[in-house]
């Protein structure tokens, strides 16, 4: 568990432009990254022996508005080494009003439906990947659950339900 | 994807109602003769936005939410998350409740493994099991009654320890259960392990290489079929499970055998992980004494107005964590189980992600499946052991 601040270092000097923070907060490393690069750092950790960060453990989207007014949204990876047993966190902040990020799928296969829940969830598009589509809400629904201004009562259109009785054909 | 032989591929569906789908999965089927071609899993028929309601409440009301992930291992949902709130606090809960919290998410293991098994040599079409191991579960099930009051959802942790301490005669209804399981494993093993009919519909079946296992994010019972030792008990020690003495059992071969093979041992070691516990649990408190977290005893809200101003401004205050974010992860039954949690300072999470193994592991299913045959399709489905409540969420 030593080297993992030394992960945050390590980044930094191969992507100087993309690692744009490192924090620690109770013990757990985070990693703020530039959108552009989330790609070639997941590759870069998942590969380098030191980290070898070979588990994807999470993928989620994270809706900030209400946080710090900033509008934007983060799309946080939690990552694991099974070999070294140590974890990092990764974020990318995106902009609200333009959703999108490369997808990870090509370096760990779980990614796929981890993005497309962030994808039903925030409506967040992962340029890639293989099958975009939603995951829990059902096709047609209207709007993205978990972004703070979707409504906790939010209803969907009366047109959707008679799509949802007869079936999609 | 396997190429089909013939020009014929046939798409079928199979579920939502279907009782070997063990819920209420979707899958589409792409069949060539009976051979599978492609399987698409289409979930989200259970989505209750538990997330979302999250947001909503306060953390301690948000427990009971959590029984209802993973409603055959509701224990270990609870833990997952009190333990992820305590991160974010930065406290621990008592020696003693720790030790309480792994007896009984041990016994939901057990509990969760026997229903696993029952179901899956059901839908392989041995019958007797099913009951045997529903007289088990029926044992473990009382005694949840005697600590929780409740059978299934129990919501007994609480952020900090635990809603009260073990009653009288818990430790004699436990061990009486811990003495007796061995024999009644043997049972089982003798009625399957070789049984010629379960060899042929489980060995070779859903095999999954330890790389591609590791690549889809498998973990749990279902990653170490496959090989690979990793169990978050022993590699990220949490409740004092490092003080406990057991081992890891791996499979080889990652078919559905070894899963299964995988599942036995490892309700004998949560065997033994109890019986240990039981033998060297210490006195002490059962919640920790924190006045901004836990609420005080209940006895005393009838007698003190002071515990009762107390009990009120926690209950309407909430608690309020600190500016953070934690993830925190146990090993459930079903595998890997993470909660990660961000707080904005108020009584309300601001976002609570749940990373549920089942999900995670169905993912891996068209890759198991794919070149099977449609009837070793229910014994790969029964195999991961997935529960819908927490893959919907």
């Amino acid at each position: 568990m030593v080297e993992v601040s030394a992960i945050g270092k390590k980044l930094k000097k191969k992507f100087p432009k993309a690692v744009t923070k490192v924090k620690t907060f109770r013990g757990e490393l985070t990693i703020s990254i530039d959108k552009d690069y989330i790609e070639r750092v997941a590759k870069f950790l998942c590969d380098d022996k030191a980290s070898d960060f070979d588990y994807l453990s999470d993928l989620c989207g994270l809706d900030k508005s209400r946080l710090d007014s900033s509008d934007t949204f983060e799309v946080v990876y939690h990552l694991y080494s099974l070999k070294k047993n140590h974890r990092v966190r990764l974020k990318v902040e995106i902009p609200a009003s333009n959703p999108s990020i490369d997808t990870v799928t090509n370096v760990w296969k779980t990614a796929d439906w981890h993005e497309r829940e962030a994808y039903d969830m925030f409506g967040i598009f992962f340029n890639g990947h293989p099958n975009l589509e939603r995951i829990l809400t059902p096709e047609g629904f209207e709007g993205n659950p978990l972004r703070k201004d979707y409504p906790l009562k939010g209803r969907q259109p009366d047109s959707l339900r008679e799509v949802y009785r007869k079936g999609k054909e | 994807m396997t190429e089909a032989t013939t020009q014929q591929v046939m798409t079928i569906n199979m579920g939502p109602q279907h009782p070997s789908t063990h819920g209420v999965l979707r899958l589409i089927l792409e069949l060539d003769g009976e051979t599978v071609v492609k399987a698409t899993p289409h979930i989200g028929f259970l989505h209750r936005g538990v997330e979302k309601l999250a947001e909503y409440k306060t953390y301690h009301q948000f427990i009971t939410l959590t029984d209802r992930l993973d409603y055959l291992a509701p224990l270990s949902n609870n833990l997952g998350y009190v333990q992820a709130v305590e991160k974010l606090l930065n406290i621990e809960a008592p020696k003693r409740s720790q030790y309480i919290r792994m007896i009984l998410c041990e016994l939901t293991r057990i509990q969760s493994h026997l229903l696993w098994l029952a179901t899956q040599a059901l839908d392989i079409g041995a019958m007797t099991v099913f009951f045997y191991c529903f007289r088990e579960r029926e044992t473990i099930n009382n005694i949840f009654e005697m600590a929780a009051g409740a059978r299934m959802n129990l919501s007994y942790f609480r952020i900090g320890g635990v809603a009260r301490d073990l009653p009288d005669g818990f430790v004699e209804k436990v061990r009486e259960f811990v003495n007796d399981f061995p024999a009644r494993l043997r049972d089982y093993e003798t009625l399957l392990t070789k049984n010629k009919i379960w060899l042929m519909r489980t060995k070779n079946v859903g095999v999954i290489s330890a790389e591609d296992a590791i690549n889809y994010g498998l973990s749990g019972p279902s990653i170490r079929g496959s090989g690979v030792k990793w169990d978050v008990r022993k590699s990220e020690p949490y409740s004092s499970y490092d003080e406990m003495d057991f081992i890891i059992p791996v499979g080889q071969n990652g078919d559905v055998y070894d899963r299964y093979i995988v599942r036995l041992e490892e309700m004998r070691q949560s065997n033994e992980i109890v019986r240990q516990a039981m033998d060297t649990i210490p006195k002490g408190k059962f919640i920790a004494d924190l006045p901004d977290v836990t609420l005080p005893p209940k006895e005393n809200l009838k007698k003190s107005m002071e515990a009762m101003i107390h009990h009120f401004k926690v209950v309407t205050d909430g608690i309020c964590p600190p500016v953070g974010e934690v993830y925190s992860c146990v090993e459930a039954p079903k595998g890997e189980l993470g909660f990660y949690i961000v707080s904005d300072g108020t009584k309300n999470p601001y976002r609570i992600k749940i990373r549920p193994p089942s999900f995670v592991n169905l993912e891996g299913l068209p890759k198991m499946v794919e070149g099977c045959l449609i009837a070793d399709v229910v014994a790969v489905i029964g195999s991961l052991d997935i529960v819908l409540g927490e893959i919907d969420r």
